[in-house]
Order: structure tokens, then sequence, then C-alpha cells
């Protein structure tokens, strides 16, 4: 195992967070305490619980998963496509590093990063609405696995895109509808039972109710389905690198 | 230290870089790789480094097999590429020792201020990449090759876009580094650099290796001499009895220019004087002039088109 390089390349993109410190962190953080104030304090007050959680507090679990999703895609993608950008990939490709420890850098530094936005969110959230959180292991266990899945998808994505443009789709049409429409401001039984069918096929919607369920155990399916289809996602997202890495593809010339 | 053997590259296009390439790299020599745009310079450093895959062919390092044991190859290789590729807004300390991090060596700040320092850029550790000058942006780029201490280093045109004075010190660097045990494979365009810091010379063309010499025997083997007579009085043709020689009159019949080969035991030139004297043309002065390496690769490249 080359270490070195393995903490050349974290420090490397953990410096990169230093410099961009409103860009990766205080913006993300002001944009989702908006929504603590909008439909926390403001909104919320009028809207009546959702099993038993006040809407507030109900929403918390399903903005900090915005956030964490969003950033560990656009952390991930950034960081891998930026020296294929300028052209410093070509130092990666000569240097005595194995896929792995890349992946480990560049998916570790991406994971930390959103980890550390998502618990400074959830201190944020205790600023606006009554917080609690019924099982912190769980909590912290969908948040690390979250945060890995995630970045390891925004690194596949890093690695497919040829230009800027393309690093911003994915999380813009993609991820935030999937998130929004995953039952973060709502429970899925409140939607009509086609609606409740299709959220069926929403990915997003899994961690959402897993991620809901550490804090409330209140859930829209059961611990080990969301469980489930977390590490299918990990699974899938696994392959895809072990493929772009096994092939040299966007990589390699 | 480095062996090629029936190296090719096919790229996806079907664009064939390089054609059967088989050269060894010999320790601590500057192996100097000559060729037009487009021959496969670059291709067959990236394919060394591993920054492409050849399609066939075997290249080792150190008796080591560049892709079954990349990571004891690629700790040898030190590469600064053609392009300028940087990162804008990191400082040059940190971009050094980010590289000295990523070839598997442990931190060690007394090593990279050392190369700072020999590179002239100890002043500017602590600027900002994007605040650097073209050559400053270069000699970081060598900075970042030599970080990890590399055996061999490879420098694909280093001295492009590089003002006079600083080319110059960077041959008295490439020098040092081949005095140190560096072997250095360098491409360029500038066939004088080649001349004048080269050990072997290669010219690739395209994606085939048509020579690998010597430096000073290929411009002994392929060099031409030239001895050129001012005439006092001009000729208007090469008198009847020295048609026989290889002789030009240039400058309106001022100039009278004799070519030979530097290798033939007897070079024709005292009997030409004496030819001369006979047939009373008399001169007021006289010089040589070998063909340079420059002239030696343009027809080296000229022949095989």
């Amino acid at each position: 195992m080359n270490r070195y390089a393995v903490a050349a390349i974290y420090k490397f993109e953990m410096a990169r967070t230093k410099r961009t410190i409103f860009q990766s962190i205080i913006s993300p953080v002001i944009s989702t305490s908006l929504y603590f104030v909008v439909f926390g304090s403001a909104i919320g007050s009028r809207i009546t619980e959702i099993g038993g959680v006040s809407y507030g507090a109900f929403i918390v679990p399903g903005l900090i998963m915005l956030s964490l999703l969003t950033q560990s895609i656009s952390n991930a993608s950034f960081g891998i496509y930026f020296p294929k950008f300028t052209g410093t990939i070509y130092e990666l490709l000569s240097a005595p590093v194995s896929s792995f420890e890349v992946l480990l850098g560049y998916v570790g530094a991406a994971a930390t990063k959103s980890t550390l936005l998502a618990l400074i969110i959830l201190a944020t959230a205790h600023f606006f609405v009554p917080l609690e959180i019924a099982h912190p292991f769980w909590m912290l266990f969908f948040l690390v696995m979250t945060a890995i899945t995630f970045s390891l998808f925004g690194f596949i994505i890093g690695i497919w895109a040829d230009n800027f443009e393309k690093l911003q789709v994915i999380p813009l049409i993609i991820i935030t509808p999937l998130v929004f429409l995953g039952g973060t401001f709502y429970s899925v039984s409140m939607l009509p039972p086609f609606w409740q069918t299709v959220t069926q096929f929403n990915p997003v919607f899994y961690l959402i109710s897993g991620f809901r369920w550490s804090f409330y155990e209140v859930a829209d399916v059961s611990l080990i389905t969301s469980l489930c289809v977390m590490g299918g996602f990990l699974a899938l997202c696994l392959l895809a690198v072990t493929w772009i890495f096994k092939s040299g593809y966007q990589i390699r010339r | 230290m480095i062996q090629i053997t029936d190296v090719n590259k096919i790229y996806a296009s079907g664009f064939q870089a390089l054609n059967n390439i088989n050269l060894a790299i010999k320790p601590a020599e500057i192996f100097a790789l000559l060729g037009p745009n487009g021959a496969g310079k670059t291709t067959l450093i990236s394919a060394i480094c591993g920054i492409v895959d050849a399609t066939s062919g075997q290249i080792t390092v150190d008796g080591k097999d560049i892709v079954s044991d990349y990571r004891h190859t690629r700790r040898l290789i030190g590469l600064v590429p053609q392009e300028l590729t940087t990162d804008a807004f990191e400082t040059v300390w940190t971009t050094v020792s980010f590289s000295r991090g990523l070839f598997g060596k442990k931190p060690d700040p007394a090593f990279i201020e050392k190369t700072l320092k020999s590179l002239s850029l100890w002043n500017k550790k602590d600027s900002r990449l994007i605040e650097l000058s073209g050559g400053m942006k270069r000699r970081v780029m060598i900075a970042k090759a030599l970080s990890h201490e590399p055996t061999i280093l490879f420098l694909d045109e280093p001295t492009a876009g590089v003002d006079v004075e600083l080319r110059k010190d960077m041959w008295q660097l490439v020098r040092q580094l081949r005095d140190d045990g560096v072997t250095i494979i360098l491409t360029t365009h500038y066939i004088e650099e080649a001349e004048e810091i080269a050990d072997r010379i290669g010219v690739i063309k395209n994606g085939q290796l048509i020579l690998v010499e010597d430096k000073i025997m290929l411009m002994n083997q392929l060099g031409t001499k030239q001895l050129i007579l001012d005439l006092k009085e001009p000729l208007t043709e090469i008198p009847a009895n020295m048609t026989d020689f290889n002789l030009q009159l240039k400058n309106n019949g001022l100039q009278l220019i004799y070519s030979y080969d530097t290798t033939e035991e007897h070079t024709g030139i005292s009997v030409l004087l004496q030819h001369l004297s006979v047939a009373g043309i008399a001169f007021k002065d006289i010089k040589t002039d070998q063909s340079s390496l420059e002239d030696i690769f343009v027809s080296l490249v000229k022949e095989t088109t």
C-alpha cells in the first residue's frame, strides 16, 4: 500500500476545501438553514405533525441527505475531473499508485468533506427546530455510508464528464429531484397509491427513510430494506469503478 | 536501464503512433529523442511512464516489467511533460510536496528545500503557480519530477518557450543530474540542445525509430565537412583539371567550396591545393565548416520520406 500517496491525495483534496470554504461549507450550510427557517420555524408551525414528529424536525433528515448527496457527488466529481481538465492527471497516471489507492484518496476526502458538512448542518438545525436522535450510531452509519456511496458515484461522474456542464447535470437534474420526491418534505404514505408505487423506484427514498428512522424511529420502509438498497447502490458503484480502472475509460488514452 | 522490445501503439482511431520500437537506454546517459511533430516521441515516453498502454511489446525498467511491476518501475521515473500543466491555485511548496508523496516517499522538507534552491525557486516557495512566469512554471515541473529522487528523468520538450538564459541553466542542471547518476531521456525540437548535451541520439519518424547512435559517432559518420576558399579573382567555372573534386562555386564565383568525407583516410585537400596552385588560382582566406546535427537530422528525415 502506497500510504504516502493516499495521504498526499487526501490532504490535497482537503486543502482545496479549506481554500474554497465559502463555496464548500458556508454556502450549503446557509442555503439548508433557509429551509429550516422557512419550513421549520415559519410554515412548519402551521403544519400538523407527521408520525408524531413536528414538521420542522421531520424535514431535517431529508434536507441533510440533500446536502450530503449533492456535496458528495460534487466534491468527488470535481476532485477527479479537475486534474483531467488541467492535464495534471499525467502525474497520477505515472505514479506508483493502485486504482484502490487513488479511490481511497479522492473518495475518502470527498466523503470526509460531505460528512463534516452534514454534521455542521445538523448542528445548525438545532438552532431552528427541536431535534432528537434516537439511534446516534445508525445516524452516523447512514451518514458515512451514504457519503462514501455517493462520493463513489461522484467519482464515476467525474471520470465520465468531459466538460463542466456534465459535472452539474447529474446532481441538478437527477439527484435533487430524487431527493425532493424521495420523501424529504412528506411521508410517502401521504401520496396517492400510484405515486407511492412510483416512489418505490426512487433509491434516495430508502436512504431518507432509513436516515429519518435513526432520528425519530419513523420510517416509510424497514431499516433492512434501506440498508439493502444502500448496499446495492454501493456495490453497483464499486463495479462501475472497477470497470473504469480496468478499461482505462476516459483516463488512459 | 530501460529496455523497449517490439513496442507498438495503435490508438482506437486506428492511428499507429509507435511501430515496432526496439531501444535500450543505458544508465546515467543523456539520450535525446528527435523527430518531427507527431513522430511518436511523446507517445513513446507516455508508454514508458504508464500514461498510455502499449498495444503490444514489452518495456522493462531496471529489469522489471512496467506493467506487472509498476510500483517498482514508476518510483524510479520522474516525468516533466511537454505542456505546463499545473494546479494554478497551489503554492510551489505544496505542489512539489504533493508529488513526493504521490510517488511513495515520506515527507522530507529538507530535500524539497534543496530541490527548490537548486532550481532557483526557493524565494517563490509560497507563491501560487498562477502567479509564476512560464519559465518559473517549467522549473516547478522539473522540481515536481525530481521531488521523489528518481534515477530516470524524462524531459519532454523541456526548454520549449524558455529564454536562452534559462535554457542554458537547464542544460547545466541536466548535466549535473547525469553526473549524479540520473539517466536522462529528452525530446526536443531544438537540435542544438541535443547537440549540446546528449550522449546518444535517437531519431523517430512516423512511429519508427530510424536511427540510434552515439552523438559523436553520428556526427562523424554522417557529417560532411567543407573547405571554403575565398578567391582573389572570381571564377566563371570549375577548372577542367579539378572536375573530379566535389567542388561548388558560390558567391558569384568568389567562393570555392570543397565537400569531403571526414571518415576517409585521404581527404584530398592537399591534392586540391596543389591543383589550385598549378592552375594559378589564388585565394585570400581559407576556412572549414562541419555539418551540424540539425543538417544531419533534416537529411535523415528527408531520406525516409
